[in-house]
């Protein structure tokens, strides 16, 4: 199958070198208002490869998430998706990329007038219009028996928890088989064991779809145990870039005091 | 200088040279954001209105979305407007029986009961039947959605939420206003007649057959079709209102109240520019 990744490839938008980074982002500003959210930000993450972005409530974590799937313009910056700069495409090109991407929002974001299934089915009903009815119930299925959640079909989000949510919204984003995955700190407000299953899952999933993931946390023990490299925010910066161990040995007085309360 | 150990006022609190400007300045200031918010408000409208338009009619098309919307807004505004279309003309057959009898001109009451409903109370009463019921419940729920970030959700699958959620229901309101329009109509013409029967009996078909004798289709279309502006009128708001909310509870709140506010408020407005067109264009 020909994905976007070796058609970009093909018209030279990466490398063909299989680090290429799938998603770029360049030198990214953005304020709301007098607030500066992000100053200058520059990250990339590519194929198969899994970066955690750490930082305090408030860091700019989410709003890093919101632009690179376009949910948010950036005052200036590139973020690229397989070398095209989202910010300059046109709303139905940004759909094309948007198709090759995952979100699992903070809060799950079920539709709340959609039962479990209904919420998996959505991107399928609207992407997948060829699919048939038993096709898509199949389909259904196997993307809930990833997450755990294959005996919830019927069930409305208010009756489940926030970790069953979230196993939801994490099926709802694998439905379109994307390419890149984007999670919203998936672990935020679990206990400590829905939060490793979370992880787990995370982990699984990543094994099996080889996707460019790209999760936003404050939680350090998630971080390592998903991320193959972890980048560190601080008042819209990157502080520190680089796997778990380049963090411990870092001199870096933020990146020290927060691995200590972590 | 002593004044016997008390503290004079204007020891405490001096007189401010500033307090007259300062009170001209800040009422300058509220005048400006007012007038700011309300071009600010007028314009992020025309851009909406832009966006929907333009994902409206693009496909793919919504059509099991605008099928459930058409339930939503039609089937369900059904009971509420009828109710009110027969409470209307039951009143104005009551109320014009006694003027017209005064007048010596009671055999005018059935044209006179028809007229009104049909013109003017019918599609008045729709339109603001509609803007409380539908209107509120469209600003509350796209209101709730875009608070817990279920429209985000929307966009980033890569679904454009103008034309899933607004386009779908504004192209609903336009097309069931004129209909449930024609259901209160109904209803207020028939209550007229069991207003004046109960009074002075008379049959069904002769107080229609009065009632309508000398009208033309010209004169009963406009008005019904009128009120697919009001559609449009209360649909553009109630979905502006709500996917533009920001703040939790209390936004989805005040969504639904300026959702019902502005869309009633503009549906009277638009009726009266609406009712001199009519005039002018189908004399």
């Amino acid at each position: 199958m020909t994905t976007d990744y070796d058609i970009a490839i093909k018209q030279g938008g990466v490398e063909e070198d299989g680090s290429a980074p799938v998603v770029a982002v360049d030198h990214l500003y953005k304020s709301f208002g007098s607030q500066k959210v992000l100053s200058g930000i520059s990250l990339t993450v590519s194929r198969g490869e899994t970066l955690a972005v750490l930082g305090r409530s408030g860091s700019g974590k989410s709003v890093l998430l919101r632009l690179i799937i376009g949910l948010e313009k950036p005052d200036s910056g590139w973020v690229r998706i397989y070398g095209q700069d989202i910010a300059g495409l046109a709303q139905d090109q940004i759909g094309q990329i948007r198709k090759k991407m995952g979100f699992l929002f903070q809060h799950a974001a079920l539709y709340d007038s959609l039962t479990v299934a209904g919420n998996v089915a959505f991107p399928l009903d609207h992407h997948k219009r060829g699919m048939s009815r038993s096709e898509q119930s199949d389909r259904i299925k196997q993307l809930l028996a990833e997450v755990g959640m294959e005996g919830d079909l019927e069930k409305m989000p208010s009756d489940i928890s926030g970790g069953m949510q979230k196993r939801v919204g994490l099926a709802r984003a694998l439905a379109l088989e994307p390419e890149i995955l984007l999670l919203d700190e998936p672990t935020a407000g679990l206990d400590p064991i829905s939060a490793g299953e979370i992880n787990d899952l995370i982990l699984k999933l990543q094994r099996e779809h080889q996707m460019a993931s790209i999760v936003v946390t404050h939680d350090l023990h998630s971080a390592q145990a998903i991320a193959d490299r972890l980048a560190l925010l601080n008042e819209g910066n990157v502080v520190i870039e680089g796997k778990f161990e380049d963090l411990q040995q870092s001199d870096i007085g933020f990146v020290k005091e927060f691995l200590k309360q972590s | 200088m002593s004044n016997g150990g008390f503290t004079t006022v204007e020891n405490v609190n001096p007189p401010l040279p500033g307090r007259g400007t300062m009170a001209v300045s800040s009422a300058v200031n509220f005048s400006a954001e007012l007038v700011g918010g309300f071009f600010e408000w007028f314009g992020s409208l025309g851009i909406f209105f832009w966006q929907v338009l333009r994902a409206a009619v693009t496909p793919p098309f919504e059509w099991c979305e605008l099928i459930r919307q058409l339930d939503e807004v039609g089937s369900k505004s059904f009971p509420l407007v009828a109710l009110a279309g027969a409470a209307v003309g039951a009143i104005l057959s009551m109320e014009a029986s006694s003027s017209l009898t005064r007048f010596g001109a009671r055999s005018m009451l059935p044209a006179a009961t028809v007229y009104s409903v049909i013109l003017e109370m019918g599609p008045i009463i729709t339109g603001l039947i509609v803007s409380g019921r539908v209107g509120a419940g469209i600003g509350a729920e796209l209101a709730s959605m875009k608070v817990t970030e279920q429209i985000d959700a929307i966009e980033a699958s890569a679904i454009n939420p103008y034309r899933l959620l607004a386009a779908t229901r504004i192209l609903a309101c336009i097309l069931m206003l004129p209909l449930l329009t024609l259901a209160a109509d109904a209803c207020g013409v028939l209550m007229g007649w069991v207003a004046q029967t109960l009074v002075e009996p008379v049959s069904l078909h002769r107080f229609i057959d009065s009632g309508f004798r000398g009208a033309t289709f010209n004169a009963f279309l406009p008005p019904t079709f009128k009120t697919a502006v009001f559609g449009l009128i209360i649909g553009l708001i109630s979905c502006f209102q709500g996917m533009r909310t920001r703040g939790g509870a209390e936004g989805v709140g005040r969504a639904a109240t300026n959702s019902v506010v502005l869309s009633s408020l503009f549906v009277i407005l638009a009726d009266v520019v609406l009712v001199k067109f009519i005039l002018v264009v189908f004399p």
